[in-house]
């Protein structure tokens, strides 16, 4: 029997054993998880098969056919993009079974605690210590910019273990347990006047050395596990002609003759064909990966998708004219999504500013093209050698 | 649209740049298209001969029953890359696909054997500047006989046989060796495909068909195609200012590591990424015939900024050798730059856009 086969017929004995129509949603979720259809590329006993990612379609297919609820992807982005790739490649047998059933459920929202204040761009500077004491770490620092902090119990989070060692060398990956009454939780408001993001400020938090993820001094080549798989879920995802910001701006258009100048239409056609060749460069990737050679066009696809968010939504605020004077609500909210089209034009102006410095700025993007994709020289490394404690700060 | 177009090149596309790109790096070299352009003949035609001979370029698009190879617009997409990273001074897009296509409307199979044995090169006889959707000038038919003046014709300095469009909706194969046709070429921007005025003073010719489908199919696919063409230039360009900037030094240390210069190599990279899809995404469109006036006007809105913009970075980042005639970039920013006039501006192809796709203007 083919694997699609196989797939679909042990799609079907869920189905069975678990109608949706009578199923608690977490019951009929932890079933999946253990009939290996969660994530078919995962090995057996931990959501998956061990058969290509691709035949995930398959599965996909059949229970959308049959109503089965998922697992709101969206809202647990960060666990099952970035803390399960690494996990599953780094992680002990008792941390992958302990914890990728409940993160893939969603019982278990993840955070990622990787930026600070001091360290941005270069997040390798970091400066949240980890001290070993006895079996446990002990975490002092600030960490900022996390999503979904005030709702998530664990969070992936990278800290200084040695201060005496150059900044790459020094890092140790953890898994911190953010319900340690050391962990406080901030809203951090931003333009748009809700707060998507936190601070968060560990004091003398506990991590037995059991959820270390990785060696000791290992934890920055962890984190490119989780970053490189950060980019492809910010620039990666399939949309259809008009789908995002394009379409919303086209619909304007279409609606209301009487906001049209010979201006603004010239610069919406510019945009609306700039928008059609990212669409179709992001289409040309994901045939590029199913066709199994890889290109390096995903290393552009985020550029892309800010400027073009930011033109994009800024020419929408001035076509509205009058109405883009206005501002739908400033009240401070904590929303559990981005929903960059459930709003009005002024907040996507507004939040789309951040596209361009979230999970790596367009300039540092630009310089991984240069050097990675052209080859170019890289920037002078004045800091390569240097033990983090002797680092300008 | 429900099936996604295939962008990406089979093997066989592949195999046939690659024996493309060996033949002209054997026989055109940037130092020998210079010299040609001030040459008595301009138009490369042993190269021609070459490339029809023994790779039956010149019959690609033309049905193996007519002595052609039957190939697809994806196949002559990809020699159009590789002419134009190149800059060959043959008239491939000019007889082998836009001739071809207008011959193809027409049914006109003798024509279409004469053209795939390379025998006989044709050209349209419409302004390179006329989009698919543009007015198409032609002459006046008075007694059967064919008078009046056609200008900014491509590449008819080489035709043998000229395609016209006539005032009573008829499209005319005349041959150049008639008495009754002058060519003259105009002094022209683009050094490596120059345009000529072309009269005709009584001359004959086979009513092929009807102009105005096949001129419009024509200019369709040239315009479609051309985007290959635009994106082998910017290819070559960004990966020959690229090397240009490993290369060279100044204050001690690589140019191409000041991260000023990385970032706009790392644009331009981004941007010919684009071009990239949007051209595939075009040819393969006018094989399957699925959304393919939108998928070559997006093309066409695209690739002129991106191939101009390639050019116009390329001599800058290239310092004062870039601004010699020597250095062969002047070649690709001229052919870029008349490229991104030819089949349509840009400008043509956003308003024909804004019809397909319902933004209209105020």
């Amino acid at each position: 029997m083919t694997d699609a086969a196989h797939l679909r017929r042990r799609t079907e004995e869920l189905l069975a054993a678990h109608p949706p129509a009578t199923t608690d949603r977490l019951d009929f979720l932890r079933a999946r998880f253990d009939a290996g259809l969660a994530w078919v590329h995962f090995p057996q006993g931990l959501g998956g098969l061990g058969v290509p990612r691709s035949l995930q379609a398959v599965v996909d297919a059949e229970l959308a056919a049959a109503g089965a609820p998922d697992n709101d992807p969206r809202r647990i982005g960060i666990g099952l993009g970035m803390a399960a790739p690494t996990i599953l490649q780094y992680g002990t047998e008792e941390q992958k079974s302990r914890l990728l059933r409940p993160l893939w459920t969603g019982e278990e929202v993840w955070c990622q605690l990787f930026s600070e204040p001091g360290a941005g761009s270069d997040l390798a500077a970091l400066g949240t210590r980890a001290v070993r004491d006895g079996e446990d770490w002990v975490v002092n620092g600030q960490k900022v910019w996390t999503s979904s902090a005030h709702l998530a119990r664990w969070a992936i989070l990278i800290a200084r273990t040695d201060p005496d060692l150059p900044k790459h060398k020094g890092i140790t990956y953890f898994l911190c347990d953010m319900t340690d009454p050391g962990v406080e939780v901030r809203p951090l408001r931003q333009i748009t006047g809700e707060a998507e993001f936190n601070e968060v400020f560990l004091t003398d938090v506990r991590i037995p050395d059991a959820m270390r993820l990785g060696e000791v001094g290992d934890g920055w080549r962890v984190a490119q596990t989780t970053l490189n798989n950060e980019r492809v879920a910010i620039g990666g995802t399939a949309v259809p002609r008009e789908g995002g910001m394009i379409g919303k701006i086209a619909a304007t258009w279409r609606e209301r003759p009487d906001l049209r100048t010979h201006d603004l239409h010239q610069r919406l056609l510019g945009l609306w064909v700039e928008a059609e060749v990212a669409r179709l460069t992001g289409v040309r990737l994901r045939q590029q990966l199913v066709a199994g050679q890889p290109g390096p066009e995903g290393a552009g696809m985020k550029l892309n998708f800010a400027r073009l968010n930011q033109e994009i939504s800024g020419l929408e605020v001035e076509l509205l004219g009058e109405q883009g004077l206005l501002y739908d609500d400033w009240t401070m909210r904590r929303p559990e999504l981005v929903d960059f089209t459930g709003r009005d034009a002024g907040y996507r102006y507004l939040r789309s500013k951040g596209n361009s410095i979230e999970g790596g700025t367009s300039e540092v993007l630009l310089n991984i093209v240069a050097e990675r994709v052209l080859g170019l020289p890289a920037e002078p490394r004045t800091d390569k050698d240097v033990a983090w404690k002797d680092l300008a700060r | 649209m429900s099936a996604q177009p295939d962008l990406l090149y089979s093997e066989e596309e592949e195999a046939l740049r690659a024996a493309v790109r060996d033949l002209l790096t054997d026989h055109c070299d940037p130092a020998g298209v210079i010299a040609r352009t001030e040459s008595d003949t301009p138009h490369d035609l042993p190269l021609w001969k070459t490339l029809a001979d023994s790779m039956g370029l010149a019959g690609l698009l033309v049905p193996e029953s007519l002595g052609g190879q039957g190939a697809t617009h994806r196949e002559a997409a990809v020699v159009l890359e590789e002419l134009g990273r190149a800059v060959a001074p043959v008239p491939y897009l000019t007889s082998a696909v836009v001739a071809t296509e207008a011959l193809l409307a027409c049914g006109a199979d003798d024509l279409l054997t004469e053209l795939a044995s390379a025998t006989t090169v044709a050209a349209l006889a419409v302004g390179l500047h006329v989009s698919p959707e543009g007015a198409v000038p032609h002459v006046r038919l008075e007694n059967g006989a064919l008078r009046g003046e056609l200008t900014g014709i491509a590449d008819a300095a080489v035709a043998d046989v000229l395609l016209v469009p006539a005032d009573d909706g008829g499209l005319y194969a005349v041959r150049t060796a008639d008495a009754a046709v002058t060519v003259t070429p105009q002094v022209s921007l683009d050094l490596t495909r120059s345009v000529a005025r072309v009269r005709l003073d009584g001359a004959a010719g086979p009513r092929l068909g009807d102009a105005g489908p096949a001129v419009r199919r024509a200019l369709r696919s040239g315009a479609g195609l051309l985007a290959s063409e635009q994106l082998g230039l910017a290819d070559w360009l960004l990966t020959e200012t690229v090397r240009y900037l490993k290369e060279r030094k100044q204050f001690n240390r690589q140019v191409g590591g000041f991260q000023a210069l990385k970032h706009r190599l790392a644009r331009l990279w981004l941007e010919v990424a684009g071009l990239r899809a949007a051209a595939r995404n075009a040819a393969d469109a006018l094989v399957t015939g699925a959304d393919t006036d939108v998928a070559v006007a997006v093309a066409q809105a695209y690739a002129a900024h991106v191939a101009v913009r390639a050019a116009e970075e390329a001599l800058q980042l290239h310092g004062g050798i870039g601004m010699t005639w020597e250095h062969p970039v002047h070649l690709y920013l001229k052919r870029a730059k008349a490229d991104s006039i030819a089949y349509g501006t840009p400008g043509a192809h956003r308003e024909a856009l804004a019809e397909a796709v319902d933004l209209r203007a105020p």
